[in-house]
């Protein structure tokens, strides 16, 4: 039996569904332990911090429809027939050859992620160079033949705005009535989403005794126990740019069209998870690091003090940027030589995030590394650690049940911190040309492909904006929550 | 005193071997110099004599730690580590791919690295306490409130955006300053000042928020209270009692970066066009010079290791209480 489609497992997607899964598991457990639950919901009492954790949770939606990737099968006579139009001349010994691999394999050789299929229709393919948002011509001007003469002037669009019959005169009202259609359905899909959120708040036993009306204007005057006002107008900004797109996506570039022709309002989305991925991953490979090593300097003081503090210290001395390039440079040197390690050119850029992500990892763990050794060496003298070693309880499970936990906010802290640092670090260090692999999708290659873009005359603006305004959004997103964490998690900000 | 900075010094020399071991192992073991032949000459159909050849002529046909075949000293001389690792510590950083002998290139470049560098750091110091010494006086008002906001929104811009959009903006639109570019002396200070302007501007965000943190830590401090008590006016503690005890912290943590103010700004100088380290770094990089990055990371370390030993002395110059045994 022939499946539709073959699941293709990356690399980063198995980590990002592994770290899914642990952060379920984590707030499963926050559920149940009492005081972590009221920290938590501190984190999001604050305004601030419920619109920042709603749009994040939309990029993260993003970024997980996009690691689900896949290889379609391939229809039988479009595998032969792109066999046989694979090389030019068609009748070749060689071509032979060929035909029977491309059927054989059936599945194509790109990944597509679920992410590509739902933007489908609203991601529309085959212009040639730039054009500009909404455009329904060309931003460069070409030569044509008309009636024998060559004229030189914008061509049409070859797929967008195709509906308009005159684009001169129709072009505005059409974009108008569109606009308002887009925004009306955002407005009616918001008011679906408050009026389930209203439904799952009658339930909950905090508003025991609230008719729907009843909640809605407190919703509305922000007098619940929870700023789901605050929830409600982000998710409402969200929903009514989405509603735009709906409307307008299918018949315009939206946000434009690249060098090549490509949509940038799928170039930015898929962008997204490029950001995600180093954002987390990195920091999921400092974790063993600096918990490991941290812990035990402060813990077990002495040699084993002077050694961890040795090993960080010297990792420290090298500027970042450095050892980061450097350490790029010899992996792009070992992929290079070791071309077996990928089938295709996605895996390819891939595996090379994989390490990126690695590499950042490796490179960023001192900071937290001395951050807990001197909250180790502040817990070890407490009485309760005290009374657990004059007991003889073993040193892994002091440290398991009586260190973690009491640096466990730490920990939390410095991931949410660390991760808006890393989205905009993946852009500098693809300008320097040690990010990620220039195939890959992501707001550094983006901001490259559209620096020289300023110089033109006229100005390509449109490239540089998109990935400025996604990019400003996630990570002001991530700065603002990773504060109402910061707040509710850090003791020493409840004395002010 | 002299005793605990001797400590620190060779502390310090220990440091800096352990980088040049792990900048060893990272060049020569993990990426053996076939390796960076082959990625040099091209992945493809390279003759196993076009590699030799190559490390030939650029002395990387040497045994890597221990040489067998020489003599006396040579057994330890005349192999890679001592050549390509251990002189750097002379100050001999070999061959550019380009021919160019490196540490000439680097005291050329130095000049205008620490030409953008030096005032991007004293101005972005005074604006940075300035903004935050305002948002302190003014704590827990809506003008502190807003500034926190701004400096969060400066903070989520990407660096990229402000030197694109800078140089948009100020040289494109408006024709205030020259684009790119560099002049040596002081006829260069109009190149100067669109990259000074726009590198001080992006680090507002985070500076003023960070130095804010401390001042806000400094005064719920109890001599904070002892200065309100007898009657100082709120403007007298946060000059003379907050502003000095702040700038500890402030000036202990800007003592580090110092010595780094030599290597130069990587994204600035390459956008801005000037010929400091930054921007030979970044060359180095692209044309993947390994020479040349082996240098960088030796002699940007060699100064942070400084700077952190200026640290460590200037922490007994300007707190007294600090105890050196």
């Amino acid at each position: 039996m022939e499946f539709p489609f073959r699941p293709l497992f990356l690399w980063t997607d198995v980590l990002v569904f592994l770290l899914t899964a642990a952060v379920i598991v984590y707030f499963m457990r926050v559920r149940r332990d009492v005081n972590q639950r009221a920290t938590w919901l501190r984190a999001l009492r604050n305004p601030s911090g419920m619109a920042s954790a709603v749009i994040l949770g939309l990029f993260v939606l993003v970024g997980l429809l996009d690691s689900m990737h896949f290889r379609p099968l391939l229809p039988p006579q479009a595998a032969a027939a792109g066999a046989a139009k694979a090389p030019p001349a068609a009748k070749d010994a060689k071509d032979t050859k060929a035909a029977p691999a491309v059927v054989v394999s059936r599945y194509a050789p790109t990944a597509l992620s679920v992410l590509d299929v739902l933007l489908r229709p609203f991601n529309l393919e085959g212009e040639r160079t730039y054009s500009e948002p909404l455009a329904t011509h060309a931003f460069v001007k070409e030569n044509r033949e008309e009636n024998g003469r060559t004229i030189r002037d914008f061509p049409r669009l070859k797929v967008a705005a195709q509906h308009l019959k005159d684009p001169v005169s129709d072009w505005a009202w059409d974009v108008t009535w569109r606009s308002a259609a887009g925004l009306l359905l955002g407005v009616v899909m918001t008011l679906v989403a408050t009026a389930g959120l209203v439904g799952l708040l009658v339930r909950h036993p905090a508003q025991k005794g609230l008719s729907y009306g009843a909640i809605f204007s407190r919703l509305w005057s922000n007098q619940l126990s929870m700023p789901w006002r605050a929830a409600v107008l982000a998710l409402g900004g969200a929903l009514l740019l989405a509603g735009l797109v709906i409307v307008l996506a299918p018949v315009y570039h939206v946000l434009g069209t690249d060098k090549v022709g490509k949509g940038l309002l799928y170039l930015s989305m898929k962008s997204v998870r490029t950001a995600l991925v180093i954002g987390t991953l990195t920091t999921l490979f400092t974790l063993p690091f600096a918990l490991l090593l941290g812990i035990a300097a402060g813990y077990f003081k002495g040699r084993i003090d002077d050694i961890i503090q040795y090993i960080y210290t010297t990792l420290h001395s090298i500027p970042s940027v450095l050892l980061i390039a450097a350490s790029v440079l010899i992996l792009s040197v070992q992929l290079e030589s070791n071309p077996e390690l990928f089938a295709t050119a996605a895996e390819r850029a891939d595996l090379r995030l994989f390490f990126l992500c690695l590499i950042l990892g490796v490179t960023s763990w001192t900071g937290l590394c001395r951050l807990l050794r001197g909250e180790t060496l502040k817990l070890r003298e407490l009485e309760y650690i005290q009374a657990a070693q004059a007991f003889g309880v073993a040193h892994f499970r002091i440290i398991w049940r009586h260190i973690l936990p009491n640096v466990m906010h730490l920990i939390l802290i410095s991931v949410v911190m660390e991760f808006s640092g890393l989205v905009l670090a993946e852009a500098v260090l693809s300008y320097v040309g040690v990010g990620v692999d220039p195939s890959m999708i992501s707001f550094g290659t983006m901001i490259n492909a559209a620096r020289m873009e300023m110089s033109r005359e006229p100005v390509v603006w449109w490239s540089l904006t998109a990935a400025f305004c996604f990019m400003f959004v996630l990570v002001l997103a991530a700065n603002l929550f990773a504060d109402s964490v910061r707040d509710a998690f850090d003791p020493r900000t409840h004395i002010r | 005193m002299l005793a605990y900075i001797t400590r620190r010094f060779l502390y310090a020399i220990l440091i800096l071997v352990g980088v040049n071991l792990l900048t060893f192992v990272l060049f020569f073991k993990v990426n053996t110099p076939d390796d960076i032949a082959r990625m040099q000459l091209g992945t493809k159909r390279v003759t196993q004599e076009a590699i030799n050849k190559w490390k030939t002529e650029r002395g990387y046909d040497k045994p890597l730690i221990f040489n067998t075949k020489a003599q006396g000293m040579g057994m330890v001389k005349e192999t890679i580590y001592f050549e390509k690792s251990f002189e750097m510590f002379s100050l001999n950083f070999g061959r550019a791919d380009d021919g160019r002998d490196i540490a000439r290139e680097i005291v050329h470049r130095a000049g205008p690295s620490l030409a953008l560098a030096i005032p991007v750091f004293a101005v972005g110091l005074v604006v940075n306490i300035t903004f935050a010494l305002i948002m302190a006086f003014f704590r827990a008002s809506y003008i502190d409130f807003v500034g926190v906001i701004v400096c969060v929104v400066l903070m989520s811009v990407s660096g990229l955006f402000y030197i694109i959009g800078g140089q948009y903006v100020m040289s494109k639109v408006l024709n205030l300053a020259p684009i790119s570019g560099y002049q040596d002396g002081f006829a260069g200070w109009k190149f100067l000042l669109l990259p000074t302007i726009i590198s001080v501007f992006s680090g507002i965000g985070s500076g003023t928020r960070w130095y804010r943190t401390i001042f806000l830590e400094e005064m719920v401090k109890d001599y904070v209270r002892t200065a309100r008590a007898k009657g100082l006016s709120e403007f007298t503690v946060l000059f003379k009692h907050v502003l000095k005890n702040g700038l500890i912290p402030i000036l202990t943590g800007a003592v580090v970066v110092i010595p780094l103010l030599f290597m130069g700004s990587l994204i600035s100088e390459s956008f801005f066009g000037i010929p400091g380290l930054g921007s030979y770094t970044i060359e180095a990089i692209q044309s993947q010079d390994f020479g040349v990055v082996r240098s960088m990371v030796f002699i940007g370390s060699a100064l942070y290791i400084f700077g952190l030993l200026l640290t460590d002395i200037s922490y007994t110059w300007a707190d007294p209480r600090v105890r050196l045994e």
